[in-house]
């Protein structure tokens, strides 16, 4: 097992995704609260996830699309009484 | 593989219901959209969506139209954030609501109608994954670091770019690019707004995977974020 303090960043980055699966707080592993540059990178992948987060739903489904479904309701219930 | 039923109770998460229209964690606050499909379906004065929804229990195909139209945009939105195609997505809302259609006189009020359909959406959606081969099994081997994939090649230092705005198109192509085991985790977890142990409820699969394939999913972002801008420039 290595030793979480001696961690080069490589070696802290190939386990993160392993640490995180295990239910640690990465941010405050040891190598993290000595390293700017993997704080950074924490700091990147929540930013990432908080405009994510700021994503609306735009997209409508194109107006036949309820022509589709009724004729597929339709469809059913004729099934059902046939 | 196990099979799965396309009604919300297939997915009982526990902690209660993390996606409601008026309280949702997530950002989304225009899933009500008074629009008019067809000419049947008239404009619902606010308060009565109670009454829409009796109404539609009760067989009223009218009833039914204005509740498709008062949920069509985030069902399919939702549907092409999970499955990354146009085509796919249109289907998998047809199918959706077709569900609904069927299982509609089942709902009993236990959580808010919003959640208890966009639930039904994504068991329907994970059940089209999984006819597709996404497995529970793709899903763990998706973490398995390959040449291509393994954490190492997300090792770098930190773009200072992203610490500030980030592109919006960009992040979306980002997202509709994931492969669909990260992207499906991603969604559901950064986007709707679910719980990892929700998550891992409804996927068949461990928290700690859930957890893990998240992480993964956002370095993938993450790597994606900095090279479109410098491949293609900001529109």
């Amino acid at each position: 097992m290595q030793d979480p303090k001696n961690m080069t960043c490589e070696e802290f980055q190939a386990q993160m995704a392993e640490l995180i699966g295990s239910g640690e707080d990465v941010s405050v592993h040891p190598h993290v609260l000595t390293c700017t540059l993997c704080r950074a990178l924490l700091n990147e992948l929540e930013t990432i996830a908080e405009a994510a987060r700021q994503l609306f739903p735009v997209e409508d489904p194109p107006d036949t699309l309820w022509e589709k479904l009724e004729s597929a309701i339709k469809q059913e219930g004729n099934q059902t009484r046939g | 593989m196990h099979a799965h039923d396309a009604s919300p109770r297939a997915v009982t998460a526990a902690g209660g219901s993390p996606i409601q229209m008026q309280s949702s964690k997530t950002t989304h606050t225009a899933e009500v959209e008074p629009a008019s499909p067809t000419e049947v379906v008239a404009q619902t004065p606010a308060g009565s969506d109670a009454d829409v929804l009796t109404r539609a229990q009760a067989g009223d195909h009218h009833a039914f139209a204005q509740l498709y139209s008062l949920h069509k945009r985030r069902i399919y939105s939702l549907c092409l954030r999970m499955v990354g195609n146009v085509a796919e997505a249109e289907d998998l809302t047809q199918e959706a609501f077709l569900q609904l259609h069927r299982k509609i006189a089942t709902f009993r009020g236990d959580s808010a109608f919003s959640t208890w359909l966009h639930r039904l959406a994504i068991n329907v959606v994970l059940m089209h994954l999984r006819k597709k081969g996404l497995s529970v099994i793709s899903l763990d081997e998706a973490m398995e670091p390959t040449p291509e994939e393994g954490p190492g090649r997300s090792f770098g230092a930190p773009d200072l770019s992203l610490t500030g705005s980030i592109d919006r198109l960009a992040l979306e192509r980002a997202i509709s690019e994931l492969p669909a085991g990260y992207r499906l985790i991603f969604v559901l977890h950064d986007i709707e707004g679910y719980e990892h142990n929700e998550i891992a409820a409804m996927l068949d699969c461990s928290i700690g995977n859930s957890k893990s394939q998240l992480h993964k999913a956002r370095l993938k972002l993450r790597d994606a974020m900095r090279t479109f801008p410098r491949r293609e420039g900001r529109r």
